[in-house]
């Protein structure tokens, strides 16, 4: 059981658009990690339309995903080739979609779980909730890991925390 | 034009600079491939969709009541 938090690092975006957020020379010194992030874009389109995404040390290769994912009136499920974190509102700067991630084991030399889960409410009859289980399948540990939209770029107070957790 | 965050955790340093080419050309192939997903999830969901009314609208023709088919298909 997980006994200590500690904030390894964080940034939030300025006026200026960022397309990518990458935390690089994780220490090796945790058991697990846990990304936090409040994010929204400027590209186009509705919060479905629109993902988050992560990779690990740079490599965008052996990633897949089970995804379940709910709007207030509907649900469906779907897989791929990636390892999406969640839906962001794209249409105004006003929504921010609140995400978590979470790594267990990152050093270890087994493949490497994740476990994703995100809100976004846009004050509209539908929002969207994510619940993803991930899957690098590489036995190389973690040190860096990039974040990154599916389309546009994360806006003006979009935040992200890295914390490091111990296990004793 | 867009900026990349990179936070260096051990020395507790942030870059931020312009994306490079190569960075814009492999976020624009990652968009592209997105909507692509987006698309065929789309497609599919509405082809479940369109699949089911027409059951419904077979059931029913058959004779079943709203009720009886909402029993078969919830």
């Amino acid at each position: 059981m997980a006994t200590q938090f500690t904030l390894i690092n964080s940034t939030a975006v300025g006026s200026t658009p960022v397309s990518s957020v990458t935390f690089n020379s994780i220490p090796s010194t945790y058991t697990d990690l846990l990304v936090k992030m409040s994010v929204s874009t400027n590209a186009s389109g509705t919060a479905s339309a629109n993902g988050t995404n992560i990779n690990f040390n740079g490599v965008t290769t052996n990633r897949l995903y089970r995804r379940l994912e709910g709007n207030g009136s509907s649900v469906s499920s779907d897989t791929n080739a990636n390892i999406p974190i969640g839906t962001v509102n794209a249409s105004s700067s006003n929504y921010f979609s609140n995400q978590e991630i979470y790594i267990p084991n990152y050093n270890s030399s087994y493949y490497k779980s994740t476990i994703v889960q995100s809100v976004v409410e846009y004050n509209s009859p539908t929002a969207t909730q994510d619940l993803v289980s991930g899957l690098w399948s590489s036995t190389a540990a973690i040190t860096s890991l990039t974040i990154y939209p599916d389309a546009g770029s994360f806006i003006q107070y979009s935040t992200f925390y890295l914390y490091g957790i111990k296990n004793s | 034009m867009a900026d990349v965050i990179e936070i260096n955790c051990e020395t507790g340093i942030t870059t931020t600079r312009p994306q490079t080419a190569e960075e814009i050309a492999a976020a624009e192939a990652a968009a592209a491939q997105a909507e692509a997903d987006k698309a065929a999830a789309d497609a599919a969901e509405k082809a479940k969709a369109d699949a089911k009314a027409s059951a419904i609208a077979k059931l029913t023709a058959l004779g079943l009541t709203a009720d009886e088919v909402a029993a078969l298909t919830a």
